[in-house]
């Protein structure tokens, strides 16, 4: 099978702290996978070991079937990476840190494309600082896709969004993925993934509980419910971990 | 699917969507970033001048400073006053017997002269200023007490720009102009940009790490211009300074100490996490600088044990050679130990910014 990523018992500590361990997943092509789980599982850790940032202490790591210590240079001009609160500089316009981000890439799509891609066509001169959480966030995946990147990284990227600005973001990437790109997306949001993911990995504690679509998993996992409401991914963590995702 | 691309070319022409090559984008960005920042500005271009003018009026460009001599208020001292009040080279303070130390700590009065026969004189050695108004005062007692003259030598009192403490010190203000600048901008839009995350999203792109590093340099030099010829016109026009070397050769070393402490900028912002941090690193890096390399008084003031120490300091050689392109119309051939130390500091804190520095 053709993956856009393949990580096999990937392990990484700090300290006493164990952040991953022994996680393994693979991401096929032109899928959207998520990897849920609640703050502290090794979301985290684990994509920035997958976009090449960290490196693990054990475990093999392959993406578009390159490995990042012999092809690290191919790897960048493909891959498309939204990370968790990237601030950019507040006194750019949208324009121009799009073009900034664009001139590190030796193919991709023009500013124009880009701007309208993420409907920020209006906001291309104002200000970084003026702008709304909505709108950084889709400023960023925009500095992700500049290179019409194979595969997508996203870091919890409607966290603190309100419900609009979610809607409008996951948009943006229902348009990338029209284009047969592949996405993997971490959040704590299980309507999120829902939504977006043909496939989701449960991490729980540095590991994967639970892999599979998440109809699937709704149907083997969650709790018996009312009849009238279906189950939901959220009652699937419940049955598995007895806990909420979230403790609010 | 898209084909694979093995190795590092990449396929086909290298398009970029409109944007510039990457080195002129980050340049570029540094620029907005710096023009939007209206302190920045202030700092590049008024300070100096603000600088100049403070010194202009401390240290006439003409005619000599009269010494301050200190004498008792009272009956007492009144032959004194009116031996020293002959000369013009003297301006008399009362300063009360009790008060007298503070007085000349604060450098209120460079010396005391304490009514009795002979008179005493009260002062401190170590300070220049007192030694010459001892001589001063010296010379004014004895002659008012009738010391035959054996001869007296005849005085050619010269002004010429060029060799007043002004002219000598416009280059070096300018120099400190160039460490300021390239220091402290450059660390802390460094330490700003790491704060922020955004060196983490950038070592997340395909930038090139060197590009991103030069692009601060490059972009100084922009204002670089400016910021030496703005000062230099004032004290051309205000004070007469001479500018006796060639613009072009001025430029040169303008250039070349902006990329050394550009450099220097990059190395102190290379891992600092904080602004403290920052801050620190780099008014430990700067301050021995203001005090070592010359910029106020000579830097011959300190031992020679210290001097190769002091010679190879990235200001001393950027003071230096300005001293000589501006004042003496020095070559560049002139100034080639100069140029070597800032090529040594362009080169060395660069290469080992790029291998230490933190992109997290």
């Amino acid at each position: 099978m053709d993956l856009a990523v393949r990580c096999h018992d990937l392990r990484k500590r700090y300290g006493d702290v164990v952040a991953v361990d022994g996680l393994s997943l693979d991401v096929r092509r032109g899928e959207c996978f998520g990897l849920l789980g609640p703050n502290g599982a090794g979301k985290t850790t684990t994509i920035e070991i997958l976009e090449g940032l960290l490196a693990p202490d054990g475990g093999e790591v392959e993406v578009l079937g390159f490995r990042w210590d012999t092809h690290e240079r191919e790897l960048r001009q493909r891959l498309g990476i939204q990370l968790q609160e990237t601030q950019f500089t507040d006194k750019l316009t949208v324009e121009e840190t799009i073009r900034l981000f664009r001139s590190f890439y030796d193919r991709g799509k023009t500013i124009d494309e880009l701007l309208s891609i993420v409907e920020l066509e209006s906001k291309r001169r104002s200000w970084v600082v003026k702008l709304s959480g909505g709108q950084r966030q889709r400023l960023s995946v925009a500095c992700a896709l500049v290179g019409d990147p194979d595969l997508l990284f996203l870091d919890e990227p409607t966290t603190g969004l309100d419900p609009q600005a979610r809607r409008q973001l996951w948009e943006v990437l229902g348009r990338y993925r029209a284009s047969g790109g592949s996405v993997l997306i971490t959040t704590h949001y299980m309507d999120e993934a829902q939504v977006l993911c043909d496939r989701v990995a449960i991490v729980d504690h540095g590991r994967v509980i639970a892999e599979g679509s998440p109809k699937d998993l709704i149907t083997s996992l969650a709790a018996p419910k009312v009849i009238v409401q279906e189950g939901t991914l959220e009652d699937v963590f419940m049955s598995l971990t007895g806990r909420h995702l979230r403790d609010d | 699917m898209r084909k694979t691309v093995k190795g590092s070319d990449p396929v086909g022409p290298v398009s970029r969507g409109g944007a510039f090559h990457p080195l002129v984008e980050l340049t570029l960005a540094r620029l907005r970033e710096f023009v939007r920042e209206p302190e920045a500005i202030f700092w590049t271009f008024f300070f100096p001048i603000v600088l100049s003018i403070a010194m202009a009026i401390a240290f006439p460009a003409s005619g000599s400073t009269p010494v301050r001599v200190g004498v008792e208020p009272g009956p007492a001292s009144e032959p004194l006053r009116q031996a020293l009040s002959g000369s013009k080279d003297i301006t008399i303070r009362d300063v009360s017997a009790a008060d007298e130390l503070r007085a000349l700590r604060d450098g209120e009065v460079h010396l005391i002269v304490v009514p009795s026969t002979p008179p005493a004189y009260r002062f401190d050695p170590a300070r220049e200023e007192s030694r010459v108004a001892r001589l001063v005062v010296d010379e004014a007692l004895k002659r008012a007490g009738g010391r035959p003259e054996p001869w007296t030598a005849r005085e050619d009192r010269i002004a010429v720009p060029g060799s007043r403490y002004v002219d000598w010190l416009v280059p070096a203000i300018i120099s400190l102009g160039i460490m300021n600048n390239g220091i402290w901008s450059i660390g802390f839009m460094t330490v700003t940009a790491r704060l922020r995350k955004l060196l983490k999203r950038l070592a997340a792109s395909p930038m090139k790490k060197s590009e991103f590093l030069m692009a601060p340099m490059l972009s100084r030099l922009v204002f670089l211009g400016p910021e030496v010829a703005v000062p230099l016109a004032f004290v051309a026009i205000a004070f007469g300074t001479p500018i006796r070397g060639s613009i072009v050769n001025i430029a040169a070393i303008a250039v070349l100490g902006a990329f050394a402490f550009g450099s220097i900028g990059l190395l102190v912002g290379s891992r600092a996490r904080t602004f403290e941090a920052a801050s620190g690193l780099m008014n430990a890096t700067t301050v021995p600088m203001w005090v070592l390399s010359g910029v106020f008084f000579s830097s011959s003031n300190f031992p020679d044990a210290v001097q190769p120490v002091i010679q190879a300091l990235p200001l001393t050689a950027l003071v230096d050679a300005m001293r000589g392109v501006i004042l003496e119309g020095a070559t560049l051939a002139g100034v080639w130990d100069e140029i070597a130390i800032l090529s040594a500091w362009t080169l060395v804190p660069f290469v080992i910014a790029l291998r230490i520095f933190k992109w997290r």
